[in-house]
């Protein structure tokens, strides 16, 4: 049905949009825009006034060894809770979809994590990881195992991070896959078992490639996760020891909140921002084409 | 005829005092203070207590006391009010913060403040090991107020349990390792207690400081633009760190968790912990057995950095605004309530006159590691700080735990660190 | 007949076999998804010297609620987030339906380019970019502020995209009703397209409420003082005092903090999750 007047479309149109467009604007593409600007001067001090230096800060920024470290410590955060906390969560959907006993009781502890903030349950986890006092040295010293610096080992650290992360995230991916699984037709299940189709074999063929949707939905949230998640290191380890767990939104507020360098801090961001980029691209570039609509 | 005569005499004499407060409460000046909590305790209804005392001898001076966290935060918030439309007047922020300070033109030296000549003696009646991070220039930018250093709290029964002297603590490195050997227990080959815990996370560069002192190395110099991480006596104390858990044994390998630290220790789970005199009250508390407090042992000779908070009085202020910052220090800064201080925070009187108020007099007498942390004084040294103090301080704590984890030798981390310290600092000198 | 098909009885019985393995590890993963939680009850309800040992005929002590809620303002941070809460949901709710009303049913050029815009905060979030964010308020004089917490949020991406998608599902006829009747566009907004986007609305809104009671950083850098601070500062700057962690204290503090979201979550358990299910399905 045609509108009255194109006009007046175009009008309300803007209209509508406008108030949401201005915050948008002055939050997100402003800041993006100007972050990649600042990065161009050097950091003003009262006594040192801020002045144009061209590429220095991101000379500077090479020559980073913490930030090739953050950046190192980033990647391997993201390869380690990404994947796992997804597999988690499809298993977690797939065990409260069925017929378990203590369903609702099970889901719920699943989805706990989720509803507390990540800085409430960072001590709970220090109370964890804590050498011979800790819960973990201590269950582990019932086994005769030795107790271990999980947070002052630069070997552990980061692993460290990553269960409470993959902890963190898997009951709210779980949710996800629940909705999708509950979409699927139980006719399909039940096919397959006539034909004498293994669980396994009807998963993999079956289920896993209908549930691809919800796949890159929750890959893509995992994905922008994995570059913001950063609260527990407040807590838990400062970044340390040695920058062994620092990641780099984290470090991009240590230089702008702890070292005052808000241009070298806004020099880090553009690299936060080009691989979020980079990955928005590759989402719908790459990814789009393995996907079965049904 | 009186009536309305009497009316009108009440309706005058009610203006006159209406006109009159409003006059006094727009005399009045507000002063805003930030400051920050590092102590475990209700410490911010102490500073409530005594900005209320304050107010209350001071009627035309209104306080605001903002609690603002860490002291990173207290710095943070403090400069960020100062560019908003509500700006901090003074606060309480980190000793070491002066040179940021002075490069964002953010405080007042307070020899421009300070006018009478008994003024003048005030800022030279606080301990001097507490004016060091205070003064840079020959002026004083900072008044000492929350101030501690690190003492060496050690378990007297785990000693009796060793076959030592309760009594006597370790007084040199050398003692330090030789005792340690015999108050490691094990069962196997599982480390029951740890002779020694020196936190290496939080703040490693402060601990570390007081290794450098007791091997008679200072790691700047007083102008904030020099670094000595590289020098053959500071690589040696580090070297000593790591020798403590690495070769000795008697202390845990790699990094010891600043924030469980006192827990470990009530725990019985080391005998001696490095830890600031801010944990003087919580330990004695919680201990459940007995402890003693003793000061750090020496090498060439005793050593402690001096930690805390100072006063900052910002710049942007006026002269009334000034003159009541300063009644507002000199009133929080007296000997009696100095005193008072000390015995409810745990932090150290920062002045000698402070330790002849009977209260502290008192206090001394029954509980000697008040005293300890006093005597020790005599062989502080200021913290560490310098321009671009949060890079500089990340450097050596990074160097630090890089040793102390085993991934770098002593040697190259601090030279490392040195380095780059020295390629920040070099526009400043 | 009775075989054809169906599995004998050895398969019968391997597959109950694996499918009691299968509900242990299932349980397994539950309780040590709980563990945290549970540690925070333990550790907050037992007195200091059992925060490590798990004696199970410690005594129980209300004191460490006592101390912890004396420590810091909580009353005064509880009403800080829900202040911070309840602001950005109802500017969320206004601003997110303007403009996928815009985008769902009104043509005008660029529009296309526009929602592609719109969808950039989807992955850059003002988190990101909390440098400029910061500066951008210090400017407009909103640092310190509760709306200054919640005005980068209040346009959420999300939330405009859900909407949208809710709108477009709506049948063209119900508008064409309500115009016969004489309303304007922004009566049918009001009378046609909000009444039947609710399950959207309530999804969002739980979606929204739970992102932004435990939001962190970027309330702790644009926050300084108590009138402002949401939970989540006010927990974090309670709970690491630099003389060390108390964790019975900390943890009753932690409990102080969540128990309102965790009662909300045992009580309304099934349309929580329906919301997270019906927000994600879209």
């Amino acid at each position: 049905m045609r509108r009255s007047s194109s006009l007046r479309n175009q009008v309300y149109g803007w209209l509508l949009l406008t108030p949401a467009a201005i915050l948008l604007i002055a939050f997100t593409h402003y800041p993006a825009v100007a972050t990649l600007a600042k990065s161009f001067y050097s950091t003003g001090t009262v006594t040192r006034p801020s002045k144009f230096v061209g590429l220095d800060n991101y000379r500077f920024m090479l020559e980073d060894q913490v930030f090739w470290k953050v950046l190192e410590n980033n990647i391997w955060y993201a390869a380690g809770t990404i994947p796992v906390s997804i597999a988690i969560a499809l298993l977690m959907a797939v065990w409260v979809n069925g017929k378990l006993p203590l369903r609702g009781l099970i889901r719920m502890s699943y989805f706990t994590p989720t509803i507390l903030p990540m800085i409430a349950v960072a001590n709970i986890w220090l109370f964890f990881f804590t050498p011979q006092i800790g819960l973990l040295d201590q269950v582990g010293a019932l086994f005769g195992f030795p107790s271990h610096n999980w947070l002052g080992d630069t070997d552990t650290v980061l692993a460290c991070i990553i269960v409470i992360t993959i902890w963190k995230e898997a009951g709210f991916f779980m949710i996800f896959y629940l909705a999708a699984l509950q979409t699927l037709p139980p006719e399909l299940e039940e096919a397959a078992k006539l034909e004498g189709a293994s669980r396994w074999a009807f998963f993999r063929r079956v289920t896993f490639p209908l549930l691809m949707p919800t796949t890159l939905f929750v890959l893509i949230n995992a994905v922008i996760n994995s570059f913001k998640l950063v609260d527990h290191l407040f807590i838990l380890t400062k970044g340390g020891p040695d920058n062994a767990s620092s990641l780099l939104l984290y470090y991009i507020y240590e230089n702008a909140f702890s070292f005052f360098d808000q241009n070298y801090a806004s020099t880090l961001t553009v690299v936060l921002l080009l691989a979020l980029a980079i990955i928005a691209i590759g989402q719908f570039v790459i990814l789009d084409k393995r996907i079965h609509y049904r | 005829m009186f009536g309305r005569i009497r009316r009108y005499l009440a309706g005058v004499t009610l203006g006159l005092t209406l006109a009159f407060s409003t006059v006094q409460s727009a005399l009045a000046v507000e002063l805003t203070m930030y400051y920050p909590v590092a102590v475990g305790g209700p410490l911010t209804k102490i500073v409530d207590g005594l900005v209320d005392d304050f107010m209350k001898a001071n009627p035309d001076i209104k306080v605001k006391a903002i609690y603002a966290g860490n002291y990173n935060d207290a710095r943070i918030k403090a400069l960020a009010a100062l560019n908003s439309g509500q700006p901090a007047q003074l606060s309480v922020m980190f000793s070491i913060d002066i040179y940021e300070l002075i490069e964002q033109d953010a405080i007042v030296a307070f020899d421009d403040i300070v006018e009478t000549p008994e003024d003048k003696a005030w800022l030279d009646s606080f301990y001097p090991a507490l004016m060091g991070n205070g003064r840079t220039g020959g002026k004083t930018w900072g008044i000492p107020f929350q101030r501690s250093t690190i003492v060496m709290y050690y378990n007297k029964d785990a000693f009796r349990d060793a076959g030592l002297d309760p009594e006597k603590a370790p007084a040199t490195w050398d003692e330090l390792v030789s005792m340690g050997k015999k108050l490691v227990k094990k069962s196997g080959d599982n480390v029951d207690r740890w002779a020694v815990m020196i936190p290496s996370t939080g703040y490693p560069y402060w601990m570390f400081g007081a290794l450098a002192m007791q091997n008679d190395q200072v790691l700047m110099n007083g102008d904030g633009n020099e670094t000595y991480f590289d020098a053959p006596a500071t690589v040696e104390a580090l070297q000593f760190w790591r020798d403590l858990g690495a070769k000795h044994k008697v202390m845990p390998d790699g990094t010891i968790e600043w924030g469980t630290l006192r827990k470990n220790f009530l725990e019985g789970k080391t005998a001696i912990m490095w830890h600031s005199t801010g944990n003087l009250t919580a330990v004695k508390k919680n201990a459940k057995f007995d402890f003693g407090v003793a000061m750090l042992p020496a090498n060439k000779r005793r050593g402690t950095p001096t930690g805390g908070g100072n006063f900052y009085i910002f710049k942007k202020t006026t002269p009334e605004e000034r003159k009541a910052a300063m009644k507002l220090i000199r009133f929080l800064t007296e000997p009696k309530r100095t005193a008072e201080w000390s015995i409810k925070t745990g932090y150290i009187g920062t002045r000698p006159d402070a330790y002849e108020t009977e209260a502290l007099k008192k206090y001394v007498v029954e509980f000697p590691p008040a005293a300890v942390a006093r005597d020790q004084l005599e062989f502080a040294t200021p913290e560490l700080s310098t321009y671009q103090t949060g890079r500089v301080r990340k450097l050596l704590d990074d160097a630090i735990q890089a040793t102390l984890t085993g991934a770098k030798p002593a040697k190259d981390s601090l030279g490392s660190a040195q380095s780059q310290a020295s390629r920040l600092l070099k526009r400043y000198q | 007949m009775d075989n054809a098909g169906g599995p004998s009885d050895t398969a019968r019985r391997r597959i109950n076999a694996w499918s009691m393995i299968e509900t242990g590890a299932a349980w397994l993963l539950a309780l040590l998804w709980l563990l945290p939680l549970l540690y925070a009850f333990w550790s907050a309800f037992h007195p200091s010297e059992y925060a490590t040992r798990f004696e199970l005929t410690a005594p129980l002590t209300l004191e460490n609620f006592q101390i912890a809620w004396s420590r810091a303002p909580f009353a005064r941070y509880y009403l800080n987030t829900f202040l911070m809460v309840t602001s950005i949901l109802a500017a969320q709710f206004v601003l997110c339906t303007l403009a996928a009303y815009a985008f769902a049913r009104f043509e005008f050029r660029g529009r296309d380019i526009a929602f592609a815009l719109v969808l950039v905060q989807l992955m850059i979030m003002p988190e990101v970019l909390i440098v400029e964010n910061y500066r951008t308020m210090s400017q407009l004089n909103m640092v310190d502020t509760i709306i200054g917490i919640g005005l980068p949020y209040m346009a959420s991406a999300f939330g405009i995209f859900l909407l949208r998608q809710t709108f477009k599902t709506i049948p063209k006829e119900l508008e064409d009703a309500a115009r016969v009747e004489g309303c304007g566009p922004m009566q049918i907004l009001w009378k046609v397209y909000v009444p039947l986007a609710k399950p959207t609305y309530i999804a969002y809104g739980l979606v929204s409420v739970s992102y932004h009671w435990n939001n962190f950083l970027w309330p702790l850098v644009i926050t300084n003082s108590q009138t402002t601070r949401p939970l989540t500062v006010g927990l974090a700057i309670f709970g690491a005092p630099e003389s060390g962690v108390e964790w019975p204290i900390v943890t009753a503090g932690t409990l102080l903090a969540v128990a309102p979201l965790l009662l909300a979550f045992l009580l309304f358990q099934r349309q929580f999750v329906q919301s997270f299910m019906h927000a994600g399905i879209k």
